[in-house]
């Protein structure tokens, strides 16, 4: 099976100061999803995976370019488009559902309105039939009565709410593919799991591929099939779930697992030391190793190679294959 | 909505309270206006039998309250040069202030408006390059300058336009450049900040996400949000014109307001000089209240939440 988005060896770079400095955001990544599948793409903050998303989609910043690598959308290569053919897929099969749903959604115009624009431009959908297509798709994020409630402005409504009218816009192009970019990081706890459960039915009614970013291990382990960590523009480790809950081979994945708080748990939490690379002067050979416990003499000189192992997974660490997970970090009930 | 205006209405009140009292003293601080009023030569008891005459021997609360009662009938008072009501004096000379001034304002957002759109859309490119240098130009090159320059090429080298008075829309083409030009300057850096601004914003990121036509996106998403700081600075500056276009209408001897409170000043006509203040001071506040009435109507949240 062809997969519907295929990202191999991406690499997108800032230019600042007039192009005397080069910051490699996205510096090249590989991954895949299939149809009705969701990745989780995970790892501190500034570590590229807005990039990489906004890559994907053709919104990045002027200062920013993709200096390299492919991105296959269902047959499609991206890379290549104009930014006319670019608008046309961003409508319809590719959206994406930003962080804050607060800001997100434009003061000044009602939410049918705002709902509506997709279908209007690209469906050419007029009159009855574009507020019949409204009023479905607030039914199928679950905004009470949408015919009433589609008149209102966004500043009438809760966080949650605003951020499930952006779930129906992200719908209403009836996309393939839905990038949701930390969309539960402003919401109140409870809100955060009605939404997520939303996003769960919607996939398994509408079969759309999700790729969820978040830093949220909790969420990647309720959403996600698969998991991508980043670091310093590069993904150090991908693979299944289950796997990486179960043993995850990179120090830093098992870092990360490591600082997640558990309900009963006695032990002391454990804390990543140091602070994540300035993407500018990174540090040489592999990215991780100032702050990494596990790293030897080789780590600070040579970056280490992507190796495969089983179920797609795999690992960018010269000790990876020496060190098996630690019994501490390990989280078995994923 | 109702409490909304009753609330705004209490302000403007107390605001022209304020502004009558200040205008009132600092009109008395330039000088005494009898010794003009009087023939050359004039013996001091001539010029007590003046002062009394206009109500200047009184002490100063009691005038105050006369001015006071004169803006209340809306009269504003006689002034002591013409011997006529300055209320009288004010709309024969509005007429001829609007004109200028509309014109004006025509110019500043002919020029403003988009420039400023165009700037910000394509920030740091060779538009914004020349809309930053319009601002400077605008903001630094003073209006009577241009319009002594436009004087001397326009009416003196090539004879194509007449160099003052009022008439056809020929007299007024130079004095509605120069009082627009600095107008459209502040009006296109402020329209360039505010489309900036929202178009950072994160709605615009997901109207782009939409697929939007970029027209949509620039045209109905952030400039409907830019336009509200925009309107204020339109309005007040319209007022401004009206009111207080006083060196380009006495440079192109423009019959309007700006030179009968030129000419007020000269003569110590106080009551005539209050009067146009007042007069400018109610028409800010209007004003003021017309655009904090019709943000209400395009943002929904002013229009509920007050």
């Amino acid at each position: 099976m062809t997969p519907l988005l295929e990202v191999s060896g991406l690499r997108t770079h800032f230019t600042s100061f007039g192009g005397t400095r080069i910051v490699k955001a996205v510096d090249g990544i590989s991954f895949t999803l299939n149809e009705g599948e969701t990745l989780g793409l995970i790892g501190e903050s500034g570590c590229g995976k807005t990039t990489t998303c906004l890559s994907i989609v053709g919104l990045l910043p002027t200062a920013a370019r993709i200096a390299g690598g492919r991105i296959t959308f269902g047959g499609q290569e991206l890379t290549e488009k104009t930014s006319r053919e670019m608008r046309r897929i961003r409508g319809r099969s590719i959206a994406m559902i930003l962080q804050d749903p607060m800001a997100s959604l434009n003061p000044l115009f009602s939410i049918y309105r705002q709902v509506a624009e997709p279908a209007y431009y690209h469906q050419a959908m007029r009159g009855r039939t574009l507020r019949r297509r409204v009023q479905d798709l607030l039914a199928a994020v679950r905004i009470p009565s949408p015919a009433q409630r589609m008149r209102d402005y966004p500043h009438q409504m809760s966080g949650g709410m605003r951020q499930r009218i952006v779930g129906a816009i992200a719908l209403a192009g009836g996309p393939k593919l839905i990038i949701a970019d930390e969309p539960t990081t402003n919401l109140d706890v409870t809100i955060q799991a009605q939404y997520l459960d939303l996003l769960k039915d919607i996939q398994r009614d509408t079969g759309v591929a999700i790729i969820f970013v978040t830093h949220n291990l909790g969420i990647v382990a309720r959403m996600c099939d698969r998991m991508a960590v980043m670091y310093a523009g590069k993904i150090v480790e991908h693979g299944s779930v289950r796997n990486l809950f179960n043993g995850a081979r990179h120090p830093y994945t098992r870092a990360l697992l490591g600082s997640i708080t558990r309900l009963g748990s006695k032990e002391p939490l454990y804390a990543i030391p140091g602070q994540p690379p300035n993407l500018a002067r990174l540090p040489s050979g592999c990215a991780f190793h100032p702050r990494c416990p596990d790293a030897v003499p080789r780590c600070s000189t040579e970056e280490p190679p992507e190796e495969g192992f089983d179920d797609g997974w795999t690992v960018s660490c010269w000790r990876a294959a020496a060190e098996p997970a630690r019994k501490e970090y390990d989280r078995t009930s994923a | 909505m109702g409490q909304f205006i009753v609330r705004r209405t209490l302000y403007a009140i107390a605001t022209l309270f304020i502004l009558s009292l200040t205008i009132f003293l600092v009109v008395r601080l330039t000088g005494d206006p009898v010794t003009l009023l009087a023939e050359p030569g004039a013996q001091e008891e001539d010029l007590a039998v003046i002062r009394k005459d206009w109500g200047l021997d009184r002490p100063l609360p009691v005038q105050y309250a006369a001015f006071v009662k004169n803006v209340l009938t809306g009269e504003l008072g006689q002034s002591f040069n013409y011997e006529m009501p300055v209320s009288t004096l004010y709309f024969q000379r509005l007429p001829n202030s609007l004109e200028l001034a509309l014109a004006a304002t025509l110019i500043s957002f002919l020029i403003g408006i988009p420039t400023g759109i165009i700037s910000a859309v394509r920030v740091n490119s060779v538009w914004d390059h020349v809309g930053k240098t319009v601002a400077l130009l605008g903001l630094s090159v003073p209006g009577f300058w241009l319009g002594l320059v436009m004087i001397l090429i326009f009416s003196v080298w090539l004879g194509w336009l007449p160099t003052s008075g009022q008439g056809g829309w020929r007299n007024l083409i130079m004095p509605a450049v120069a009082l627009g030009w600095y107008f459209a300057a502040s009006l296109l850096r402020l329209t360039r900040s505010s489309m900036l601004e929202v178009l950072r914003s994160e709605y615009i990121k997901l109207a782009r996400l939409k697929g939007l036509p970029a027209f949509a996106v620039i045209a109905v998403h952030a400039f409907k949000n830019a336009l509200i700081p925009v309107l204020t600075l339109a309005g007040i500056n319209l007022v401004i014109m009206l009111n207080a276009a006083v060196i380009i209408e006495v440079i192109f001897a423009w019959p309007g307001i700006g030179r009968l409170l030129y000419e007020g000043i000269f003569q110590r006509d106080f009551p005539l000089v209050q009067g146009i203040v007042m007069e400018a001071g109610v028409m800010i506040v209007v004003i003021n209240l017309l655009v904090d009435i019709l943000y209400a109507y395009i943002d929904p949240r002013i229009r509920l939440t007050r």
